[in-house]
């Protein structure tokens, strides 16, 4: 009951001078709400990388043509080799005891859809096994998925995301409708479960996806002896729009080779070979596998380098997260420094108040108050000071990680455990800083106070 | 014969202003019984108010001992102090001091904050209303400090002094800021209180508020000079 009266006590005469209150308390203001913004946006992409590392595929592992390098960097021995071809997948899958599923993936690049009078870029167009509906834990909505022997034959079928029914068949089922990609007719078997949008914001579900052997073979063309150039894929350059339609001009030979797997093995380029782990601590080993494989595979010596790049999804969501951790921390830093500033503006006026007040307390000690509920009075007031400017800097920290949700689009999240960090942190500021005004006043002698003027 | 309550045995106190030291009270020796209604008379700055604050355990004497219900009070803990301020002495001061921007009620009740059996807010407020009530302001439990006159102000202080029952009243003129019709009014209060059996002591410059008492102690340079109930036994000095 004492508490609470003197709880109650103190945020009456908080809110008699509102002005003082909001001044005195602007340090916390700021600090808190400087911590919550940050803890809020902090999360948001945490879960936003997170969320879509999942929808990648929480433990899937990418391998991609060409070195670390990346483009434009010199790479050595390269050359003539195919750097990444359908029989190094295969063999992942063969020879590699860690890795469970395997998908070759084949880049669609920006080629239009046409269904009636509609046409439509989607932004994902990918050729893959049906391995990658399983690895990217992605369902089917409605219809079915390829199989493998549709792949193996070349068939003109493709799956789409809910982006596509709704743009493109405007929300009709497009089950059994011909689709066409590029200059190839395709019949849609299945449309996927929604996604949403990636970490990146692009849309997930804005997705086409075919027979990774359709795609090569019919839509992008074959791509052989150009290994080096990854890009080449999703380019849009007339020899890119060339290459594709002159294969287009000989449907005939892609019939003449589907049951010869050797020949596109040998001569197709893959754009990725995404793989995935027995189980997420299988990881590392899978990488090592993968790349021990490829090596030996592309006759690469050991002061060579590697002519393939394999990523690892963990590593990069460790990456990014520790990027983010590192942000955050910088700022709770600052956060801090600006909560130690508020704690002195906190201390300068508990101390003046307590000057103010002397009469009060003698008057409190004469009437029976012991030093330690002296003490406890003004520390309460100003734990009281500090968890309301705590709580406004909560509010007004949600405001602005909010607005920053609305105007830049960035993922929030709200964090409760910040909150609830943010109520200690500022009580705690009011105890530490709060402390020495209340020790003096508690030292007062009675009659010395009673008498002060 | 009342028995005894407070007991004063040789008491000093000197102020300390650097070099110099101040004697205040020189050898004051004095007995007071239960029930008694004591007026402490003497001119200005002969201490009256010093020795008040002594038997109010708000100040500590500097020599001699006071005997408080038969306990040494100027040596023991400030804790064990406030307790004895906050259960078994009511002070009334000159400037009322009531705590500002708090109604009638909350002032009346404050003392309770600190007793240690902590009564509960309707136990408190029915208390605090019956204090109130005693000192003629029952109408007035939500009125500010602001908003009452200098008498009804300090009836809330004596309201106050009141709350935890004390056997024992002291008040430094209490009606030194008061008119006289107030003065009278509040005056006729301590009557009332004391023949309920507590006893009151009250400092006070006008006589005719001194006739109210049974008994007037003068008092001059620190020093008894008159006192009805003079013991024998007092010791004296120069
Ligand atoms: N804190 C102090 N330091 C030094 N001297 C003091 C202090 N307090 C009181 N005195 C001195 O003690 C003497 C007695 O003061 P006190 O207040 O007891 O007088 P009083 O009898 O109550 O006078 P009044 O009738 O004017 O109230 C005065 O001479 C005063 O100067
Ligand atoms: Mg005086």
């Amino acid at each position: 009951m004492r508490i609470v009266s003197t709880v109650l006590t103190s945020l009456k005469s908080l809110r008699r001078n509102p002005t003082r209150t909001l001044l005195t308390t602007l340090g916390i203001i700021i600090g808190i709400a400087a911590v919550i913004t940050m803890m809020e946006i902090g999360n948001g992409s945490k879960s936003a990388i997170q969320t879509s590392l999942e929808n990648m595929g929480a433990n899937s592992i990418m391998v991609m043509p060409g070195s670390m390098m990346g483009p434009g960097g010199a790479r050595q021995g390269a050359g003539a080799a195919v750097s990444l071809v359908p029989a190094d997948a295969d063999a992942i899958g063969e020879y590699c005891p860690s890795v469970a599923l395997y998908s070759p993936v084949v880049r669609g690049g920006n080629v239009q859809v046409i269904f009636g009078n509609v046409n439509w870029v989607p932004s994902n167009m990918f050729g893959v096994a049906p391995a990658y509906f399983e690895i990217r834990n992605w369902d089917i909505e409605e219809g079915r998925l390829f199989t493998n022997e549709e792949v193996d034959t070349n068939a003109r079928v493709c799956v789409v995301g809910t982006t596509i029914v709704k743009e493109v068949f405007n929300g009709m089922s497009p089950l059994d409708c011909e689709l066409r990609i590029g200059d190839v007719t395709f019949t849609v078997i299945g449309v996927l479960k929604t996604k949403g949008a990636n970490m990146m914001g692009s849309d997930e579900d804005d997705v086409v996806l075919t027979p990774w052997t359709t795609m090569r073979m019919r839509v992008t063309g074959l791509k052989t002896g150009t290994a080096s150039n990854t890009s080449s894929t999703v380019s849009d350059s007339p020899g890119e729009r060339f290459a594709v339609s002159g294969r287009a001009l000989y449907p005939d030979q892609d019939n003449s080779i589907t049951k010869d797997k050797l020949f596109y093995s040998r001569f197709t380029q893959l754009d990725q070979i995404i793989v995935t782990a027995s189980n997420i601590e299988k990881n590392e080993q899978a990488v090592q596998e993968v790349s021990d494989l490829l090596r030996k595979r592309h006759n690469l010596g050991i002061e060579q380098d590697d002519d393939f790049t394999v990523r690892n999804s963990a590593e990069f969501m460790s990456m990014l997260n520790q990027t983010s951790t590192l942000m955050t921390n910088l700022l709770l830093g600052v956060a801090l420094i600006s909560l130690v500033v508020g704690g002195v503006g906190i201390m300068n006026i508990m101390l003046v108040s307590v000057t103010e007040r002397t009469r009060e307390i003698g008057l409190r000690m004469a009437v029976g108050a012991r030093s330690r509920d002296i003490l406890r009075q003004f520390l309460i007031e100003s734990v009281v000071l500090c968890i309301s400017g705590g709580i406004m800097g909560i509010l007004l920290g949600h405001g602005m990680s909010l607005m920053i949700a609305t105007v830049l689009g960035w993922p929030i999240e709200a964090s409760p455990q910040a909150i609830v960090a943010a109520v200690i942190v500022s009580a705690t500021v009011g105890i530490l800083f709060g402390f020495y005004p209340a020790w003096k006043a508690s030292r007062l002698d009675p009659i010395e106070a009673l008498r002060y003027e | 014969m009342s028995q005894e309550l407070i007991k004063l045995v040789n008491i000093g106190k000197t102020y300390f202003l650097g070099e110099i030291s101040v004697p205040v009270l020189k050898g004051i020796s004095l007995e007071i019984g239960k029930g008694e209604y004591v007026a402490l008379m003497g001119a200005s700055g002969s201490g009256k108010s010093t020795l008040m604050n002594i038997l109010g355990c708000l100040d500590r004497q500097t020599e001699g001992d006071y005997f408080f219900d038969g306990e040494e009070v100027g040596r023991i803990s400030g804790d064990r102090r406030a307790k004895i301020r906050n259960k078994k002495i009511g002070f009334v001061f000159q400037s009322f001091n009531l705590l500002p921007r708090t109604s009638a009620l909350d002032n009346v009740i404050m003392p309770l904050n600190y007793t240690a059996q902590g009564l509960s807010s309707s136990e408190a407020r029915r208390r605090g209303i019956e204090a109130l009530k005693q000192v003629g302001l029952g109408e007035r439990i939500d009125h500010f400090p602001s908003q009452l006159s200098g008498g009804q102000q300090q009836r809330v202080a004596i309201a106050r002094a009141l709350i935890n029952r004390p056997p024992v009243l002291f008040a430094d003129e209490p009606t030194g800021n008061l008119d006289s019709k107030t003065s009278v009014e509040v005056m006729n209060m301590f009557s009332e209180l004391n023949a309920s059996g507590i006893t009151v002591i009250l400092v006070t410059h006008s006589t005719e508020i001194a006739d109210c008492a049974k008994r007037t102690i003068m008092l001059k340079d620190g020093r008894i000079v008159d006192d009805p109930k003079r013991h024998a036994a007092e010791p004296k000095e120069a």
